[in-house]
């Protein structure tokens, strides 16, 4: 079975986002960055299918030169070669734009699965990859927490809300958004590491007039709603206060 | 003119499609709203109550449970038809299944995650949550979008309804059965739930700021001294260090309570749903930029392994 993972490399989630000079974007030029999280459980998902149906995970990024560095990290957990669209726009490019800079790129692979996660902890689109499905004309499922293949087809189980889920059988080949917490993470080994130098990234170039369809005019720090009374103080001090208020002012403890 | 997308199961209407009829009374623009089933007409004549210049029946027998093809196939014929400025829908999980196909098939934008709107020189401006929702962004489409709008950002008591009902058509659209994809089955339940999260009183919440399982005591301890219930985001689940049945959130359970006590919780949106109707909301994180804050009655920025430990010892001494 061919597998491919969608990965996207977000600023580590301990990075605060501060707004630039433009108001448009972040200034992410001191960020450190990471593989987002549901698209590593994805990457997971794909290599254990690969582990009982055998066959090959490529794991595929769009974005500027840094991305080669999470197509590594995914490359020394254990998949097997790597496609990186790359483009410094598409760092800041909306769903439809890395939709299609990956479509571009996947076409000719004809994959059997395509994983990627529910959403990216940065735009937080939650939608790239049903685009990337209809993109390439084949059928998807979202915010899946069981995979099973089948001769020709995969059942997955979705989450749905409030603590339900459904069985859904769909075609191979088929899009499923992978959601956080659908198995155990690995780590890459010392071992998977040294071999992952020598396994192959293949660049490829996005189609050209790649356009966002949704621009961003101004990027800020959400207004408060709600009064907070900060408590301060040592952290003896602040615990002391609060027990009180909690007592005495919102007497929600006794 | 803009077309709201309402959700309902089984005869049952998703309350949240009222939210989003009430986001969209709020643009000023007149409103219409389509409802998709097999037997859609009580849910109809249900959303009919909202001021709204029409609501629209989708039948279809293909439409009896829901499917992703199934809908696209219906949505994109309705919108098509009726060619409205813009699409409002909620950000529930059946939306983040189809509006992504849906988008693409009607050549429209899709903006998610929307907690407001408002219009600049002609233009719609969409405010949605970024960075897990450290950050808000002022969007702008090119031309008509698909927008979804964050559960419980639109008051439900900010609706509007009608002096008297609104019309309501009915719009047979034709879906081949066979061209559905997705071959659903019914939907279920886990194991019954151990720990009814909706029913306590108070709940101590842990989160990734935890970090590492046997801190869990601590948190566990308070709990016990406060006659609390133990919840979690979904890390600490996923992360199998509290079992599923704990978790509060979009995926979880949407509690209540007189106190939520959040312990290294950052707030993610998805946490933040489930727990925002709590009276007494307090927050323990290191970092104060953390979005739980924004829904804190009371803050403390600091290490929760000196404040909770010097918390207990409050407690006892009084």
């Amino acid at each position: 079975m061919k597998i491919a993972v969608c990965i996207k490399q977000v600023p580590a989630r301990d990075w605060q986002p501060r707004v630039n000079d433009d108001r448009t974007w972040v200034r992410d030029q001191d960020a450190s960055f990471e593989v987002n999280e549901p698209d590593a459980y994805a990457l997971e998902e794909g290599l254990r299918l690969k582990e009982k149906h055998g066959g090959e995970v490529v794991v595929c990024s769009a974005g500027p030169a840094r991305v080669a560095q999470a197509l590594r990290e995914a490359l020394a957990r254990g998949a097997d070669r790597a496609i990186h669209v790359e483009d410094d726009g598409l760092a800041r490019g909306d769903a439809f734009a890395v939709a299609e800079a990956l479509a571009s790129a996947m076409r000719v692979e004809q994959f059997d699965l395509v994983l990627t996660g529910l959403q990216s902890d940065d735009q937080g689109f939650a939608q790239t990859g049903g685009v990337l499905a209809e993109m390439l004309g084949i059928a998807s499922a979202t915010i899946i927490m069981e995979v099973d293949v089948q001769p020709g087809a995969v059942r997955v189980k979705r989450e749905l809300e409030g603590g339900w889920f459904q069985f859904v059988t769909l075609p191979l080949p088929a899009v499923l958004t992978i959601q956080s917490g659908i198995n155990q993470l690995r780590y890459a080994t010392l071992k998977g590491i040294m071999a992952a130098k020598r396994k192959e990234i293949r660049k490829a170039v996005p189609p050209a007039g790649l356009a966002s369809r949704q621009r961003i005019v101004s990027l800020y720090v959400p207004e408060k709603t709600k009064r907070t009374e900060m408590i301060g103080g040592s952290p003896v001090e602040a615990a002391k206060e609060l027990v009180r208020r909690l007592r005495d002012e919102a007497r929600v403890i006794s | 003119m803009i077309l709201v997308i309402a959700e309902q199961q089984g005869g049952t209407l998703n309350r949240t499609s009222l939210e989003t009829i009430a986001a969209a009374q709020q643009t000023g623009s007149d409103v219409k709203v389509a409802v998709p089933g097999a037997d859609v007409s009580a849910v109809a004549a249900a959303l009919a109550a909202a001021q709204v210049a029409e609501v629209l029946s989708v039948q279809a027998a293909a439409l009896d449970a829901y499917t992703l093809d199934g809908y696209v196939a219906a949505l994109a014929e309705v919108v098509q038809r009726e060619r409205p400025d813009h699409v409002f829908l909620s950000h529930t999980y059946r939306t983040r299944d189809f509006a992504p196909a849906l988008a693409v098939r009607l050549g429209m934008a899709l903006v998610t995650d929307c907690v407001a709107t408002r219009w600049l020189d002609g233009q719609l401006i969409v405010v949605r949550a970024m960075f897990q929702g450290r950050l808000y962004a002022d969007v702008t489409t090119s031309g008509p979008a698909l927008v979804s709008f964050q559960i419980g950002a639109v008051r439900l008591d900010s609706l509007v309804n009608g002096s008297a009902p609104a019309p309501v058509r009915t719009v047979a659209v034709a879906i081949d059965a066979g061209s559905i994809r997705q071959k659903p089955e019914a939907p279920f339940r886990e194991a019954k739930q151990a720990v009814d999260l909706t029913q306590a009183e108070r709940i101590v919440a842990v989160g990734r700021g935890i970090k590492e399982l046997d801190k869990i005591d601590m948190a566990r301890q308070l709990a016990a001294v406060i006659g609390a219930e133990l919840g979690a985001s979904r890390p600490i689940c996923d992360a199998g260090w509290l079992p599923m049945d704990r978790q509060v959130g979009s995926s979880g359970q949407t509690v209540a309570p007189k106190l939520y006590l959040a312990l290294g919780i950052s707030g993610a949106i998805q946490h933040l749903v489930g727990m925002k109707g709590a009276r007494t909301i307090v927050a323990i994180n290191k970092d104060s930029e953390a979005p739980i804050f924004e829904v804190a009655d009371y803050g403390i920025v600091g290490d929760l392994f000196e404040i909770v430990p010097a918390m207990l010892k409050a407690l006892q001494e009084a």
